[in-house]
């Protein structure tokens, strides 16, 4: 009786899917999927070689400190930075000190402690990044209608990771003729910057990095827009996940460990087996 | 209980015979997984994944039960409570990594597990009771999977909500109000964080419970084995303990390895970038997918895209995608061939292998993809598969398949001769 119902269900279903079968492959048939000129011309990230890849890649953190730099330098602009606190800096290699110094250069809302009014303060490391605009909807307003998203967790909040961030701060151009001549519907509305890289290709962030040495690193190197969005991409790496380096130096010996334990067992195992194998009977 | 020739529990020491006086707590333990507990000699390595579950829902509570120390179920903080485990607890992110790359790997050996019993035949009889106990665990596993991914509260586990809980919804009539019931409200919010963090919490202990009963039930008739012949004889079995403790135990070592590799060096390989977006009802992905093993019953579900026969595609696919579930039950009566092993059925073994494998891995494939040519199609191909396989192929074959001949017994399989068993020496009544 089981197999008999069954019978019937399984032929309804499969029926019914493959009606669902039938009825696609006429719609495909009959009006092909266009081409959209998001899926003509959006292009994979660029290559991005960082110190973190791999698993025994840890922070080159003078990459990630210029990358802080641009960050307060431009990004902070319009990009919060929700989640990292100004003592996370101290795991940059900067000492206690620099910390101090470095927190007291950002004001942050603060409380009037003898009148209670709200006003403004230096930082202290234990602030977090102040963020730039007081709601999303002032963010709105003065972004072209977009709200610039959060950039501490970019990195793993994007697929493709460093090299999407890297590929899209240096992926501003003009509209290729190609995308118009095969596209002539295709526009790029007011406010918003045609990227190869972005998803629909037209993006509302104006290009942020536009000339060589628009931040003058402490380090000395040379700040090509190219450079900047290298070390801007290791720096969001570096937000994205602070524990990353600890991460990759906790697992090796464990994988280690777990390589010669497991040896161990096999060994133990075979051992304890060879027993089992002598014939009885 | 046990086949005659068990080992008994002999306590050594003063201390332990009076516990085992008192409470026989590891007279019990000693019977189950212990010298106690005679098992098959034949067991292959398909038959280390029951244990190395087990070990996964061990780590999952631990790891699940300090996560909540630090975990705030509410929809205004949950995303960054989450953050603040990963950052400034200590060692926070290697729980939390710990904890979701757990599910994952809790998943990976339950299926394999699963995909054992099908082709081995563990579902048929005796062993019926284990097997329905089993689809029973893997349903709560499911639930509290779905659940545990929506807790982060980020734009997949708030999207995977708003669509898994949307699923009620093609019910006829009744499916809004139910879906509105479940959430506690008319979209996934604070109400629905919290009833799921309260259930995420609650539902592995009870997976626990029906665990026990697994186990209690498997231990009826004993484990089965590759050859699919019962036990016969003495020579057939050895102790659990040394045997497969340490058999388990080298596997545990080798699924460590798999699993830290994940942990330390690929923690996100398995999760989507999405869900490390604070959750935004405003903004709806462009790709709203769950974790990657519910791919297959998420590809069977969006298979359906059109009505048939007055039923609406959505209400089609929902069902379906239930009963492709469902119909795990009913294996053991479904498949009526007398021999277990698909070592042993040559038409069985065919389809297992080009049929319902390569059907499952398409299905998994397209449920992590766009709902798009040619996804959809192949889906749809899948999909009608999967439900042959399990409702007419696996019944119509099991009736006139010729199986190849079977060894006398374990014995003889392993060690090519059973001498002893054949002349009745060592031979027991079935028990």
């Amino acid at each position: 009786m089981v197999r008999i119902i069954g019978f019937f269900v399984g032929l309804f279903f499969a029926v019914g899917v493959l009606w669902a079968f039938v009825n696609g492959a006429y719609t495909a048939a009959t009006s092909p999927a266009e081409s959209t000129a998001e899926s003509v011309f959006h292009r994979e990230p660029k290559d991005l070689a960082l110190q973190s890849d791999g698993p025994f890649g840890t922070f080159n953190y003078q990459q990630v400190q210029r990358g802080y730099q641009v960050y307060k330098e431009v990004c902070k602009a319009c990009h919060s930075l929700n989640h990292v606190a100004m003592r996370d800096l101290a795991e940059l290699g900067y000492s206690e000190a620099e910390v101090k110094a470095e927190a007291a250069s950002w004001t942050v809302p603060g409380v009037d402690p003898n009148t209670g009014e709200v006003t403004t303060r230096p930082g202290t490391p234990t602030d977090y990044f102040p963020k730039p605009f007081a709601n999303d909807i002032a963010a709105r307003a003065a972004n072209s209608g977009a709200v610039p998203p959060d950039l501490s967790l970019i990195a793993k909040a994007r697929e493709g990771g460093a090299p999407y961030i890297y590929s899209l701060l240096t992926g501003f151009q003009p509209v290729p003729a190609e995308v118009k001549k095969k596209f002539p519907e295709f526009q790029t509305p007011t406010g918003t910057y045609y990227n190869p890289y972005f998803a629909n290709l037209n993006i509302k962030m104006p290009p942020p990095l536009t000339s060589d040495g628009q931040v003058t690193y402490k380090d000395g190197t040379a700040s090509t827009v190219d450079q900047m969005a290298k070390d801007v991409a290791a720096f969001l790496v570096w937000t994205a996940e602070p524990t990353l380096a600890k991460r990759h130096q906790t697992g090796l010996p464990v994988i280690f460990f777990l390589i010669f334990a497991t040896g161990l067992a096999f060994l133990a195992k075979k051992q304890i087996w060879a027993a089992a194998r002598v014939r009885r009977d | 209980m046990s086949f005659p020739w068990a080992q008994h529990y002999e306590p050594k020491f003063a201390f332990t015979r009076w516990v085992d006086e008192k409470l026989p707590l590891p007279r019990l333990v000693y019977n189950a997984i212990g010298g106690g507990y005679p098992v098959p000699r034949n067991l292959n390595y398909a038959w280390n994944f029951g244990v190395l579950a087990g070990f996964c829902l061990v780590l999952q509570i631990v790891t699940g039960v300090i996560l909540a120390m630090h975990y705030a179920a509410n929809a205004g903080v949950a995303f960054d409570s989450v953050e603040h485990i990963m950052r400034d607890v200590n060692w926070g992110w290697m729980l939390r990594y710990a904890h979701a790359n757990g599910a994952s790997a809790f998943f990976v050996v339950v299926y394999l597990h699963i995909f054992r019993g099908f082709f081995y035949g563990s579902y048929k009889a005796p062993r019926e009771m284990v097997w329905l106990l089993g689809v029973t665990i893997f349903l709560l596993m499911m639930a509290t999977a779905f659940m545990g991914y929506v807790l982060p509260w980020g734009q997949m586990s708030f999207w995977g909500a708003k669509v898994i809980t949307g699923l009620f919804g093609a019910i006829p009539l009744v499916g809004e109000p139910i879906q509105t019931w479940l959430l506690g409200g008319f979209a996934p919010d604070n109400a629905a964080l919290n009833r799921f963090f309260s259930l995420h919490f609650l539902l592995p202990f009870v997976i626990a419970g029906v665990i026990i009963l697994h186990i209690w039930a498997l231990h009826i008739p004993g484990s089965s084995n590759p050859t699919g012949v019962e036990v016969k004889s003495e020579s057939d079995t050895v102790p659990f303990h040394p045997y497969y403790t340490a058999k388990d135990g080298f596997g545990l070592g080798v699924f460590l390895i798999f699993y830290c590799a994940f942990l330390f060096f690929m923690p996100n390989a398995l999760g989507h970038p999405d869900n490390y977006i604070p959750a935004n009802p405003l903004s709806t992905p462009a790709l709203i997918v769950p974790e990657w093993y519910f791919w297959p019953f998420y590809a069977i579900l969006r298979a359906f895209t059109s009505n048939f026969f007055f039923v609406p595609a959505k209400l089609m696919g929902v069902m379906a995608m239930f009963a492709a579930i469902l119909v795990w039950f009913f294996l053991p009566w479904l498949d009526r061939s007398p021999v277990r092993s698909g070592h042993y059925r040559p038409l069985f073994r065919k389809f297992f292998w080009f049929g319902l494998i390569p059907c499952v891995l398409v299905l998994g494939y397209c449920g992590g993809s766009h709902a798009e040519e040619p996804y959809l199609m192949l889906s749809q191909i899948a999909a009608a598969y999967y439900f042959l396989h399990f409702l007419v192929i696996v019944p119509i074959i099991s009736s006139f398949e010729r199986p190849e001949p079977l060894p006398f017994s374990i014995t003889e399989a392993v060690l090519g001769s059973d001498k002893k068993a054949v002349l009745g020496e060592n031979t027991t009544p079935a028990t």
